[in-house]
């Protein structure tokens, strides 16, 4: 799967360079969390902005990546969502449990706050 | 529009062929000339029950077997959607898929969930040679 990092004020930024994250691509980003977690990152921003589409594994990597950053003591962020990924999350109640963020400036921003 | 159309497809069951699936339904979404509602919500719709249920035939197919393959037939009968996904795999009972507990938070079991609530009607059927997953939508 295509992923791109960045590192911002202790930020890691996971951008999602897929059309689509689900059963076929949603292990690979599921794995990339996890190590960022286990190499002691506390910060992950996962910037969705590129997903049209996303599925209910999709859905569920990400759920295992905020999963992955409570027992780090670490904090898992979304941004840039479009409107029918997020209303994916309003169908699954997921909008409850993630901090989602118009932008990555913002999601930033409230890492630091 | 009158006219029935039918779209009977077989693809091998590998998770890489969820986007072509999933592209037929959005492509059938937008040529609906008399659907009132919303055609990209449709679209995503039925790109996310095709992809559910094509997942849920590989898993049950067994991704051990990969030269199996998944036949997926798609009806449209004046207002009226049938998706019908067959697999010839074990099986499993729909009925005893519980709903997601949305207090807990699991990685998975919210394909059928998503499928159950954006269609107006799903069953599972098995007999000694296939099962098929029929998911039914009005369009009307």
């Amino acid at each position: 799967m295509n992923l791109a990092t960045e590192t911002r004020n202790d930020v890691v930024i996971i951008y999602v360079k897929e059309e689509r994250l689900d059963a076929h691509n949603s292990t690979d980003l599921k794995s990339a969390v996890q190590k960022l977690f286990e190499d002691g990152k506390k910060n992950v921003l996962v910037d969705l902005k590129d997903v049209r589409f996303i599925d209910s594994s999709g859905l569920g990597a990400l759920v295992s990546g905020f999963k992955n950053a409570i027992s780090h003591q670490g904090n898992l962020k979304l941004s840039s969502l479009q409107s029918q990924v997020k209303s994916m999350f309003e169908l699954t109640r997921l909008h409850r449990v993630f901090e989602i963020f118009p932008s990555t400036v913002e999601a930033v921003e409230n890492f630091q706050s | 529009m009158g006219n029935t159309i039918e779209v009977d497809i077989k693809v091998p069951n590998k998770t890489r062929y969820l986007s072509l699936i999933g592209k037929i339904g959005e492509d059938i979404a937008r040529e609906l000339e008399r659907y009132s509602g919303d055609k990209e919500v449709l679209a995503y719709h039925l790109n996310l029950v095709l992809t559910e249920a094509m997942v849920n035939a590989i898993k049950h197919a067994g991704p051990k077997e990969p030269e199996k393959l998944v036949r997926i037939v798609i009806t449209l009968h004046h207002d009226d959607l049938t998706i019908r996904v067959y697999d010839d795999g074990q099986g499993f009972d729909i009925n005893t898929i519980p709903a997601p507990n949305f207090e807990e938070l699991e990685d998975r079991g919210r394909g059928i969930f998503l499928i159950r609530t954006l269609m107006d009607s799903v069953a599972y059927r098995k007999n000694c040679k296939e099962n098929m997953l029929e998911m039914k939508k009005k369009l009307g």
